[in-house]
């Protein structure tokens, strides 16, 4: 096969819990070797969707495959493959975290102890405590561990650094580049926009358990909108495509989605004494995304792109 | 394997606790016994004339004056009851405390199947029964050795048969309920083995109930009735291990398609 495996392919997967929505017809592919994000709010469906990878949960309809393999089928094959750290990593009580860290190992079937040892330095992890007397961010760093240790194809990370300190997020973001320079695969499932807007190549949105956009990252952020920042007097009533108009002493600023021309009509109406048009950040298009309706980001997402300067 | 020695491992505080436990309390009774035995005569009668007290628990059977006869009634319900509070304890929470617990994401994620899971996991609660068995018969053994009383062989080790495959039924019909729950297993499991205990006194108690005594695993461990025919009831037995069977074959069903709770 010449062709790149897909590492995660999904087709109209759906899965509700009796008739609560989790996800309906997801369609989500990622290549081999690429750093992926997964935005969406809490409740979007981001962890339905990367339990039913993981195995844990049965999806109600369409399929799911992990490097070609459907994920209802052999779990010890898939999953030898799969690293995953869950969003709250819970261990057995009364364990040292070196003896959870080696029973990891154990269960896969691989001694990992050495790469382990470099894992737990790097993360400043003290291996003689037991799991649970561990803070949140540590409990964390056991579960990072776990999920590297047996250098896996593909690895899953549910909302990876809550808990962590700006330094250890730093640290890990920076073996999960390493790793992923490596060959490894890494599927990140966050809210925070900033984490994914520096570390992945390609991310998807997803809301209220649909895909809503997917993409490269630059592609994603460089949608029709604006960020237009305004020092003067400006007569927005009536105007079209703005959004989160934000009134200052002096000035107005807002996002704005259509045309250069109407908007340049509308600014040179205005008094302006000064004028900033600036690239939102992906957390403004991903504020963007979710306050609109629907057909409202469809429209976006068609790339209607005016931004013609 | 791994997860087998993992399971025992985690059982180990659980498994020393009960056996001790158990362990003591017939002890106990066994170092009584030399003394209770010389008055044993006269109270004997007095017990197996209290109408359907007697019966309830077989004392109109069988002679508190001899050894095997006071282990039946005093032993036979520490064990009977005790092991099968054990063997409901061991196997409800087998499956269900990943879920409680919440580490069945960090289990159930790593390259082993379920049907894997629950296989080494059943093993576990077998291996965790048959050592709570086998100290407690030597604990019992013991004691009679120390009171330098003659040890009535085959009696024993045909009660202890019997409490064994109580232990059985009751770890089979908990294992299986352990796939279907999360939470508040134990209190099932427990109540279960009080209810089967219970049902086979009432079966004691009244002939027209005596078919109860094939549903609960009481009614083939039943002291009395294994002293007075030498054997146990195969046709108990057998029914007896079917459900047990039944609750691990149910375990297997439930478990390898469950979704798991986050």
């Amino acid at each position: 096969m010449v062709s790149k495996m897909k590492a995660i392919e999904t087709m109209g997967l759906t899965k509700f819990y009796g008739k609560a929505r989790g996800i309906t017809g997801l369609d989500l592919a990622v290549e081999e070797g690429e750093f992926f994000g997964f935005i969406g709010p809490n409740g979007a469906g981001k962890s339905t969707t990367i339990r039913i990878l993981t195995g844990l949960i049965k999806s109600s309809g369409g399929s799911a495959s992990i490097f070609g393999k459907d994920v209802s089928g052999k779990k010890d094959e898939i999953l030898a493959d799969v690293g995953y750290l869950p969003s709250e990593a819970v261990f057995y009580n009364g364990m040292k975290v070196k003896d959870v860290i080696r029973l990891s190992a154990d269960l896969r079937k691989r001694d990992c102890s050495a790469e382990a040892t470099i894992l737990c330095d790097r993360l400043q992890l003290d291996t003689e405590k037991k799991v649970e007397e561990l803070s949140f961010g540590n409990r964390k760093k056991v579960g990072i561990v776990c999920a590297l240790q047996h250098n896996p194809k593909l690895c899953i990370l549910d909302e990876p650094t809550s808990g962590l300190d700006p330094l250890m997020q730093r640290e890990f973001f920076d073996i999960l580049r390493e790793k992923n320079r490596n060959g490894m695969t890494v599927f990140l499932s966050s809210h925070v926009l900033s984490e994914i807007q520096r570390n992945c190549t390609r991310a998807a949105i997803i809301r209220e358990g649909r895909l809503i956009a997917e993409g490269s990252v630059e592609e994603l952020a460089k949608t029709s909108a604006k960020r237009v920042n305004v020092h003067g007097d400006v007569f927005l009533g009536g105007f079209k495509d703005v959004r989160d108009v934000q009134q200052f002493d002096g000035g107005v600023n807002f996002l704005y989605g259509g045309g250069m021309k109407e908007l340049l009509r509308v600014l040179a109406a205005g008094r302006v004494t000064d004028l900033s048009i600036a690239e939102p950040d992906l957390e403004e298009i991903f504020m963007h995304y979710y306050q609109d309706e629907p057909q409202d980001t469809a429209a976006l997402k068609g790339g209607e792109q005016n931004d013609t300067l | 394997m791994t997860l087998f020695k993992h399971e025992m491992r985690q059982a180990r505080l659980s498994i020393i606790i009960w056996t001790a436990s158990i362990g003591f309390l017939m002890a106990i009774c066994i170092l009584m016994f030399p003394e209770m035995k010389g008055e044993m005569d006269s109270v004997s009668d007095m017990f197996a004339s209290m109408g359907s007290f007697s019966a309830a628990f077989g004392m109109d059977r069988i002679s508190f004056g001899s050894l095997d006869g006071f282990y039946a009634i005093e032993c036979g319900n520490i064990l009977g009851l005790g092991g099968a509070f054990f063997a409901a304890f061991c196997a409800v929470t087998a499956l269900a405390k990943e879920e409680k617990d919440h580490t069945a994401e960090f289990l159930l994620t790593h390259p082993v199947s379920r049907a894997r899971i629950i296989t080494e996991k059943l093993a576990a609660v077998l291996a965790q029964i048959v050592i709570m068995n086998v100290l407690t018969l030597a604990i019992s053994v013991g004691s009679m050795y120390i009171v330098g009383e003659e040890i009535p062989w085959e009696n024993i080790l045909l009660m202890h048969m019997a409490y064994f495959l109580l232990q059985l039924e009751i770890g089979g019909i908990c294992f299986g309920i352990s796939a279907f729950v999360r939470r508040g297993g134990i209190g099932i499991g427990l109540g279960l083995a009080v209810m089967m205990y219970f049902l086979n006194i009432v079966a004691n108690i009244s002939d027209k109930a005596e078919f109860v005594k094939y549903i609960t695993p009481f009614g083939f461990s039943d002291g009395a009735d294994i002293i007075t025919s030498g054997e146990l009831d195969a046709a108990m037995v057998s029914v007896g291990m079917a459900l047990g069977v039944i609750g691990i074959i149910a375990a297997y069903i439930k478990y390898t398609k469950k979704d798991i709770a986050g």
